[in-house]
């Protein structure tokens, strides 16, 4: 178990003996076991890891949704364990950006409409909602097809408009539950590729969940789950 | 902030046209069932008691027999009045403008071919103010032929068509039993009575004509009074019972032998009745008001469950509690003022219709279309507020995991 080098910079994610369990008594899920992680700013991280083995459960912490059941989860030095549902949500609005599993977005509503929606609740101005959601659909290539609702887009279509929702905040850490879960090869490189230039260009750090080890190339480094705990967790660039 | 979450809530509306119409439909049918009914029911209260005080509303009328009803067999019948106690009315009784003692028969009346059956009334030229009946050609009476009882007559509307159709009947004599009579005046038009009878079937003479050639005796079947404006009739009621009691010589502590009534007393218990009818339709309505409560509430309860998975979303990305249960507030507020309107104008426009093929006066009832109005909104937002709210409540993990 390898945890960055402490330095003056506060890690934007500190997870400090976190454990989580489901229920009680014999019944219990012990979905992690005491995790000890740090993530910098400006990192690309891919998390793997067998079904089962807490990966979900740590990205739902990580991403304010969750509350560890011991130890403390740190964002940006804030202990989220002691924060209210709407202090959560809160930090959700204004630090997180999520693209969820399976795309998420809402039915029988425009991709330019699925793109501001954070935005409402930012209490942004119509305009200049209009103006910033175009710019993020023209970001994924998507400009031609801000008037067409999910079930007219293709998958790789619907991924990019899920990818612009989470980024028009422009948030500081984006978690990704498996982007390119339902693509093809040539989808999933794009959307890798999407994803790349936001952490390179805006800095925003990047939390991905994949199955696909191909995938976990284009990250800075890569944790591994096993068994509700950190199995390796190394830079792609380096040695196991 | 307020307009801009109303323009949002309308765009949720708009992107679910059926679910949206299903709930509107509830509110539509409920308010728009209410209003006709309702309507309706006043309407005919208020046709009712216009058609009663059309028949005079300071009317008086006095009659022999018990209270209530006439005893049979056991009992001697009531004497019948004489013209003398229209006299000592009138002479002694202050406060009326009009004194009609009558009597009446059943004869045919014949012109030519032409044979009515219909009833002949003996009064005098009082009748017809007392009962507001107006001339539309000839004359009324002489207080010379009332003396003489000579055989002249005044015709109803429906005789007067039956026996003469388009041609003018003045001057011409019919024939009632064997007596020859000739036409000095025609009568306009009452139409039907409230309780279905033809009020125009009937031929006006001379009381004492009447007595004397047709009936054979002197008996007053009944006396109609007319109180002035402003005069208690409930005074004049209590004078005319100690005036008759007086001449009929009935002791102290013995029942009268004789009943007055006046028209209030009639039209109250006709509105009373109508009044009930009111009542009945209303509670019908109210059972499709309530259906359609039940429509709503099953509708909003299956939208918000659709929409856990929206709800999801939205708290994970960052929406607060309160935020998500204003939104489907504000959608259920809007929702339902829409349809309550759309209900509205619906239910007007039946409560006119019908009114108009059932030839009632259209009586608008603020207080009821208010009513149908705030109930159905209300349903709307309860039953759109407490499912929401508890899916506001949801763990977002969980709702976004919702199918």
């Amino acid at each position: 178990m390898t945890t960055t080098p402490v330095s003056g910079k506060q890690p934007i994610i500190a997870m400090r003996n976190v454990s989580k369990v489901y229920g009680c008594g014999r019944a219990a899920v012990h979905a992690l076991r005491g995790i000890n992680l740090q993530i910098e700013e400006g990192e690309f991280v891919t998390v793997m890891g067998p079904s089962g083995s807490g990966k979900s459960t740590c990205m739902n912490i990580i991403g304010c949704l969750d509350t560890p059941t011991t130890g403390s989860f740190l964002f940006k030095g804030l202990d989220v364990g002691g924060m209210s549902r709407n202090q959560r949500a809160m930090l959700r609005r204004y630090a997180l950006g999520f693209i969820f599993q399976g795309f998420n977005l809402l039915s029988r509503t425009s991709a330019l409409e699925n793109v501001e929606l954070p935005l409402i609740y930012r209490g942004t101005p119509v305009h200049q909602r209009r103006e910033r959601a175009m710019e993020a659909l023209r970001l994924v290539g998507l400009e031609d097809w801000s008037h067409h609702t999910p079930g007219e887009l293709s998958g790789g279509q619907q991924q990019r408009v899920a990818i612009a929702r989470a980024i028009i905040t422009n948030p500081k850490v984006l978690l990704a539950d498996e982007p390119t879960g339902n693509l093809d090869s040539r989808r999933s490189k794009e959307i890798m590729e999407l994803l790349t230039s936001f952490n390179r260009e805006r800095g925003i750090t990047v939390v991905m969940v994949t199955h696909e080890a191909n995938m976990a190339v284009y990250a800075s480094r890569r944790i591994n789950f096993l068994d509700g705990l950190v199995d390796t967790d190394n830079s792609t660039g380096g040695t196991n | 902030m307020l307009w801009e979450t109303i323009f949002l809530a309308m765009h949720a509306i708009r992107r679910n046209m059926l679910r949206s119409s299903l709930t509107v439909l509830g509110i539509v049918i409920g308010v728009a069932a209410v209003i006709p009914l309702v309507t309706m029911g006043n309407g005919a209260t208020a046709q009712i008691t216009s058609e009663i005080s059309s028949l005079g509303s300071n009317m008086l009328f006095v009659r022999p027999g018990q209270g209530g009803h006439n005893p049979g067999g056991a009992h001697a019948p009531s004497p019948m009045f004489k013209a003398a106690d229209a006299d000592a009315i009138r002479r002694e009784i202050s406060g009326l403008t009009a004194v009609a003692p009558t009597a009446s028969t059943v004869s045919q009346a014949i012109y030519g071919n032409e044979n009515w059956s219909t009833s002949v009334i003996g009064s005098t030229d009082a009748y017809l103010t007392v009962r507001e009946w107006k001339i539309k050609s000839g004359r009324q009476f002489t207080p010379g032929e009332e003396r003489a009882g000579k055989a002249v007559c005044i015709l109803g509307a429906t005789v007067k068509k039956e026996l003469f159709g388009a041609q003018d009947p003045l001057g011409i004599s019919i024939r009632l039993k064997k007596l020859s009579c000739q036409v000095i005046g025609t009568l306009r038009s009452k139409g039907q009575s409230t309780f279905g009878s033809d009020q125009d079937d009937f031929v006006l003479v001379p009381l004492r004509l009447l007595q004397r050639r047709l009936s054979g005796n002197n008996d007053v079947s009944g006396i109609f009074i007319s109180a002035r404006d402003g005069v208690s009739t409930k005074k004049i009621k209590g004078d005319i019972a100690r005036l008759m009691r007086q001449r009929r010589h009935i002791g102290h502590g013995q029942d009268d032998d004789f009943r007055v009534r006046d028209m209030k007393e009639i039209m109250g218990a006709v509105t009373s009745t109508t009044r009930v009818l009111t009542a009945l339709l209303g509670a019908v309505a109210a059972v499709s008001l309530l259906v359609g409560g039940i429509g709503i509430m099953n509708i909003m309860l299956v939208s918000v469950t659709e929409r856990t998975r929206e709800i999801g979303i939205r708290l994970a990305i960052g929406a607060l509690e309160k935020e998500v249960m204003l939104q489907f507030l504000v959608e259920a507020v809007v929702l339902s003022c829409f349809g309550g309107l759309i209900g509205i104008a619906l239910g007007l426009t039946a409560a006119a219709v019908g009114v108009h093929f059932l030839k009632m006066p259209f009586i608008f009832d603020l207080r009821i279309v208010l009513l149908a109005f705030l109930f159905s909104g209300g349903v709307g937002v309860v039953f759109g507020f407490f499912p929401a709210r508890k899916a506001a409540r949801l763990n977002p993990i969980e709702a976004l995991r919702h199918e």
